[in-house]
């Protein structure tokens, strides 16, 4: 599993605890700055319902799809629960010289 | 079969106590007795997504009853409960022993006196079956008139306007969502639906309907007079307690429960729409809710309850409901607020937060485009949960994160 590094924005663009919203190359995703300062990166939408998981809110290591309340762990991708079972799509990320790069298939 | 579980009422909040009955560790036999042929299902799409192409959205799939061993025994209602045996009867004379029962029997809408039951042009909209018979008359040309300005009337509105309906929607009370949001968030809504072609009567009630071979006459109080091809009925919802009122199990606006869901007979437990609680952030009240939620919560914790966990009903109502591609969300009890204040998200969303006369967070209502309000409502839930008294120039100033009051609430306490 390769593919490109794409940069997604400045490391302090993104809150800790928080989330933002990343399209590119007709996809959509969702990066995190965990409470840890770690980044992370997801598919952007949730599985249940197709909505937008930046808009929810992020909680130590999850994030909580804004809809029905859903939660992944957004580090491993897993569903954590009704109503969502199934299991979220990570991506490879790291920081370099203060900017996040998320790695694309 | 004979013992175990018996779960009575193939919804959501039977179907995933069964869940969580397997993840608890239980290893006995379950069972769920439900009178829809359906396998358990969600409704909240009925109203929404599913009328505008039916289709089942699933609490689970088949294979996973299957799979954590779980009886489905669906299209069967259950007539009677002999709590000395310990034993259930069904429709077709079938007796079902149990050690433990759970009453999970929902609601049913509430209808007019007068309506022929059968009536094939005055509807009433709860299962998956009165959603496919609402969608065939639906269109352009096809007249609908709602009765009832409430959440299941409104989305209605919303989802018969996005194929051209021609709809009419006519409240008793003075405004829409009399019960259901503030006035502010009311108008807002009213607006909206107004603008994609609903005509809205507020403040006049029904005086006599009738119905011919072709459509409904509907004659309000002050003498006017609309005809349609189809009328929904959304005037609320009753719980379904008949079978618990027969057994001689106490009911209080639903099946009377306490903090751990069990009823008035030992060994037998009721949730979600069907059961009445004591709500522990409102001075124990007792409610009863009729939300997605909280049917989901209850099933998980009345599972914890049968096993003999001691954990007690803590979570804050909430509810949602979407209307074009607006989502109202309400968290709470706003009943006893004194005080309420606005907090502005972007020109077209925004929440209202209400305070008691100590300055605690008792409920917020929201409404916004999309998920606009969903990640402060959520944290508004939490303060709620927390018994938060958060500053009123706080909640007001969209710039100040509710996050970070929460954070400083939690490390007061
Ligand atoms: C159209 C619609 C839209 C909704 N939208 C929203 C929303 O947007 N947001 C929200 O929060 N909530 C919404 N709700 C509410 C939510 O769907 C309910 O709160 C939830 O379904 C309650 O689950 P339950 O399992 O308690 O009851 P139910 O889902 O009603 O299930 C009870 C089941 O028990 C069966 N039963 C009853 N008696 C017997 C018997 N004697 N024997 C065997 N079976 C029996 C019934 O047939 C039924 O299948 C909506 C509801 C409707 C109808
Ligand atoms: S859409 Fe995410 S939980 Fe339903």
């Amino acid at each position: 599993m390769s593919g490109d590094w794409v940069k997604v924005c400045a490391d302090d663009a993104i809150d800790e605890e928080d989330v933002i919203r990343f399209d590119h190359g007709g996809k959509t995703y969702a990066i995190y700055r965990s409470p840890q300062d770690t980044f992370h990166a997801t598919d952007g939408l949730c599985t249940h319902e197709k909505i937008h998981l930046a808009d929810g809110l992020v909680m130590d290591n999850i994030i909580e799809c804004p809809k029905h309340n859903g939660r992944f762990n957004y580090q491993t991708g897993e569903a954590r629960g009704a109503p969502v079972c199934i299991n979220l799509k990570v991506y490879p990320v790291k920081v370099e010289a203060g900017s996040v790069f998320i790695q694309v298939q | 079969m004979g013992g175990g579980v018996v779960i009575v009422g193939g919804g959501e909040c039977g179907a995933r106590a069964a869940f969580a009955l397997r993840e608890n560790g239980y290893a006995g036999s379950i069972t769920i007795v439900g009178s829809e042929q359906h396998l358990p299902y969600e409704r909240p799409p009925l109203s929404k997504a599913a009328l505008i192409d039916p289709h089942h959205t699933f609490v689970a799939p088949r294979e996973r009853y299957a799979s954590e061993n779980i009886d489905l025994l669906l299209g069967h209602e259950v007539t009677a409960i002999d709590p000395d045996k310990r034993t259930i009867n069904l429709a077709d004379g079938r007796t079902i022993a149990y050690d433990l029962l759970l009453l999970t029997t929902g609601a049913k809408p509430r209808s007019l006196p007068d309506i022929d039951p059968a009536s094939k042009r005055v509807l009433t909209l709860r299962t998956f079956d009165d959603t496919v018979a609402i969608r065939e008359r639906l269109g352009p040309g096809r007249r609908l008139l709602i009765i009832g300005g409430g959440f299941i009337g409104l989305e209605l509105a919303a989802t018969a306007r996005t194929f051209g309906t021609s709809v009419t929607l006519i409240e008793s009370q003075p405004r829409i969502l009399m019960r259901g949001v503030p006035q502010e968030i009311a108008e807002v809504v009213a607006d909206r639906h107004q603008c994609e072609g609903v005509l809205i009567r507020c403040g006049v009630g029904i005086s006599a309907l009738s119905e011919t071979d072709d459509a409904v006459e509907i004659r309000l109080a002050d003498g006017q007079i609309y005809a349609a091809d189809t009328v929904v009925v959304g005037i609320g919802a009753t719980p379904n307690t008949a079978l618990a009122e027969r057994t001689g199990i106490a009911v209080e606006n639903g099946i009377a429960v306490d903090d751990r869901l069990e009823t008035s007979i030992p060994g037998i437990y009721a949730a979600g729409d069907c059961c009445s609680f004591p709500l522990m952030h409102y001075g124990g009240r007792r409610i009863r809710l009729e939300a997605w939620r909280n049917a989901q919560d209850q099933g998980t914790l009345v599972a914890r309850s049968m096993l003999g966990h001691r954990d007690r009903i803590t979570s804050v109502p909430w509810f949602w409901s979407d209307q074009y591609d607006l989502t109202l969300q309400v968290a709470g009890l706003a009943d006893g607020a004194t005080t309420h204040v606005r907090r502005d998200l972007s020109a077209n969303s925004f929440i209202l937060f209400h305070l008691d006369a100590d300055g605690r967070l008792l409920a917020a209502s929201g409404v916004g485009e999309g998920n606009a309000v969903a990640k402060d409502m959520r944290l508004a839930e939490m303060l709620i949960g927390a018994g938060a008294k958060p500053a009123i120039s706080a909640l007001a100033d969209p710039l100040q994160k509710l996050k970070s009051i929460l954070t400083m609430q939690r490390g007061n306490t």
